[in-house]
């Protein structure tokens, strides 16, 4: 093997220019593909966790049916005997309970559909890290009659720390709900959709606004690991009496989602699909182009005792270093330029219109490339399987290679 | 015992489309420590029946048996280990490797046979250094004149001790004073090695050298003379 081994590595530096163009298009394709997937990975990656972190959590308990319809005549009681089933589940960090439901919300002339939600501010902190989100006023005590107004929406009713909200809805089992609250402060929304709709109350006055003395619609779990997931969700659909809740981990809260990653993903491995094929036709016109100039050579060793097996693997080998050099200054390429991008994030938000498009998908256009060793691992595994596929052709023509006839060239 | 028996062998080209009769049933026996030329006009067959002898082609009928093993019964790996094992091939021309050293090349075929380094090198030292090769050693075949590139053929042939070496026209390339060089370095490992020697060609000065001349006309075996030198 180690005779192989040497004897590749030296072949292949018999056509220094074949050698270097061939590892170049593979460095090419290694860079590109490399950058690509670690910046779509990067974008999403932060747009679930804006989405998640921000607001939803990743595991939800509701009332049995509120998520299709959403109505607050769906809520339930947090009895203390439901926290602590909940919270005792490992991997459960916190829980946040929250009253949620639509209300019209206006200051002096202009109003506007909002989500007007009930937290308790602690935990809700201790989730989401609202507090560090203030970006004007200050942060609300628990019975204080006061709200907390997204930014995107303070501006579209061009309201300030210190006015006076009033908010309409429809409360518990159609009970009228109307008040005026002071804004206490305003908070910052990864999510541009969040960032428009969100007002927040302290849980006993929404509970008294809406009318729903004790409820809540929600409960949002705070996990530790994300991979944790499904067993969490696994173990509240056994511990919880599921006629009355219901469970959701994020995939099902938000399918779009889910979907549209799927299908951007999806377009991002068909151009990286075309972009390999290109590069294999290359990599292929060197093995045909190997393998046919050394013909008389392939002869003179089956000839002198060289099995067609070790013959095969050394012509595999010759690609599989011609492929590894691509890879390897391919990595050493994407690395530091992923590493920046991961470091300072692509941000087209000072472009308002790529904004406004980004936020019609409900994300701020930031895009920080993932940095992650899967990336760099994938490209690789990509790479030794299209070298192994490709080296069959050697493989095939020197299984059938005679002697005689090869030494006649 | 013979180390090399022919018994009826006949080789067609293209049996289907258009046959050619390299070979019409030929007999030979070489014993031992021969130092034989197959002589014989272009085309008469000669790289043929070498090819046959090496195991590199199968005979259309007839069989071929070195030290008493029925070539035909081998299969195609095997056929490949028995050639690597028991027979050392000289070619006309580009023999050699050329991403090797004349050393590397030389040990080569030892090499494929996995035996130890220091067996190796001993041996290999040792052959090169005869042939007169010892200050090239360490140089690729393009840094090699043709004859010395031959030798080191001859002596990758030689270094695993094989039965029998064939050698198909080895001096076609060389000049006179290689020729004569390579010749004497072949007649003088036969002695001292006493490895059978079997080479073809049409050069009259190498054929004065042979110690057994066997001509070959139109694929047949047409005269077979001892020469006591
Ligand atoms: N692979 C082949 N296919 C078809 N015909 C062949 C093949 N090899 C050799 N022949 C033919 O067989 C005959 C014998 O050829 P061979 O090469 O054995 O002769 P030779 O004595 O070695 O000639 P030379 O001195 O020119 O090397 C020739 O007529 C040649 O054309
Ligand atoms: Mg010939």
């Amino acid at each position: 093997m180690r005779t192989l081994v040497v004897l590749a590595w030296r072949n292949i530096w018999r056509n220094k220019r074949r050698t270097w163009i061939t590892a170049a298009s593979i460095f090419f394709a290694v860079l590109l593909s490399t950058l690509m997937v670690s910046i779509q990975k990067g974008a999403w990656d932060r747009m679930e966790e804006s989405v998640v972190n921000y607001y939803f959590g990743y595991v939800q308990i509701h009332g049995r049916g509120y998520w299709e319809d959403r109505s607050i005549d769906r809520a339930f009681a947090e009895t203390d005997s439901l926290r602590r089933l909940v919270e005792e589940i490992p991997g459960v960090e916190t829980t946040v309970p929250r009253l949620e439901s639509f209300a019209l919300a206006a200051h002096g002339e202009r109003t506007l559909g909002v989500m007007a939600v009930g937290i308790d501010p602690e935990r809700e902190h201790a989730m989401t890290r609202l507090r560090e989100r203030l970006v004007q006023g200050s942060y609300f005590e628990d019975d204080e009659e006061a709200v907390l107004v997204a930014e995107g929406m303070a501006e579209r009713l061009d309201i300030q720390a210190g006015d006076t909200l009033v908010l309409l809805s429809q409360g518990y089992h159609g009970v009228n709900a109307a008040g005026k609250y002071v804004v206490k402060g305003l908070i910052h929304f990864g999510s541009p959709e969040l960032n428009r709709l969100m007002v927040y109350l302290p849980l006993p006055v929404a509970q008294y606004f809406y009318g729903a003395d004790g409820l809540i619609t929600s409960i949002a779990l705070k996990v530790t690991e994300k991979d944790d997931v499904p067993q969490i969700l696994a173990t509240l659909q056994q511990r919880l009496d599921t006629t009355r809740y219901e469970v959701m981990d994020w995939h099902q809260m938000m399918p779009e989602l889910v979907e549209a990653r799927a299908v951007d993903t999806a377009g991002n491995y068909l151009m990286l699909l075309i972009l390999y094929l290109i590069v294999s036709f290359g990599i292929f016109g060197t093995i045909l182009m190997m393998t046919a100039e050394r013909t008389y050579e392939f002869g003179v060793l089956v000839a002198i005792g060289m099995r067609r097996l070790q013959l095969s693997v050394e012509v595999w080998l010759e690609v599989l270093f011609i492929a590894l050099l691509g890879t390897l200054l391919g990595f050493l390429a994407s690395f530091p330029l992923v590493y920046y991008f991961h470091r300072h994030p692509i941000d087209l938000s000072g472009s308002p219109e790529m904004a406004e498009t980004y936020a019609q998908f409900g994300f701020e256009p930031v895009f920080p490339a993932a940095f992650e060793p899967m990336v760099f691992l994938g490209q690789a595994i990509v790479v030794f399987i299209i070298t192994s596929v490709l080296a069959l052709y050697p493989f095939w023509k020197i299984g059938r290679l005679q002697p005689v006839t090869a030494m006649r060239h | 015992m013979n180390v090399l028996d022919i018994t009826g062998v006949t080789k067609v080209y293209n049996p289907d489309t258009v046959p050619v009769h390299a070979l019409r049933g030929v007999d030979l026996e070489v014993s031992a420590g021969e130092f034989t030329a197959i002589v014989g006009p272009s085309g008469s067959g000669k790289t043929t029946l070498l090819n046959l002898i090496g195991g590199l082609d199968r005979p259309t009928a007839g069989q071929i048996r070195i030290n008493g093993i029925d070539l035909a019964t081998l299969s195609a790996n095997k056929l490949i280990d028995f050639r690597r094992d028991h027979i050392g091939f000289v070619f006309q021309s580009y023999n050699l490797i050329p991403v090797l050293t004349a050393r590397e090349n030389a040990e080569f075929v030892m090499l494929l046979q996995k035996r130890p380094r220091a067996e190796r090198e001993a041996r290999v030292t040792q052959l090169l250094r005869e042939v007169g090769l010892e200050d090239r050693m360490d140089y690729r075949p393009t840094q090699l004149s043709g004859g010395q590139q031959q030798r080191v053929a001859v002596v990758r042939a030689l270094a695993p001790r094989p039965r029998f070496i064939l050698a198909d026209e080895p001096t076609a390339n060389l000049d006179s004073v290689s020729t004569a060089n390579l010749l004497d370095i072949m007649a003088r490992l036969n002695r001292e090695e006493g490895v059978t020697f079997l080479f073809s060609t049409h050069d009259q000065r190498v054929i004065d050298r042979a110690r057994r001349v066997v001509r070959l006309e139109d694929g047949q075996i047409v005269s077979d003379e001892v020469f006591d030198r």
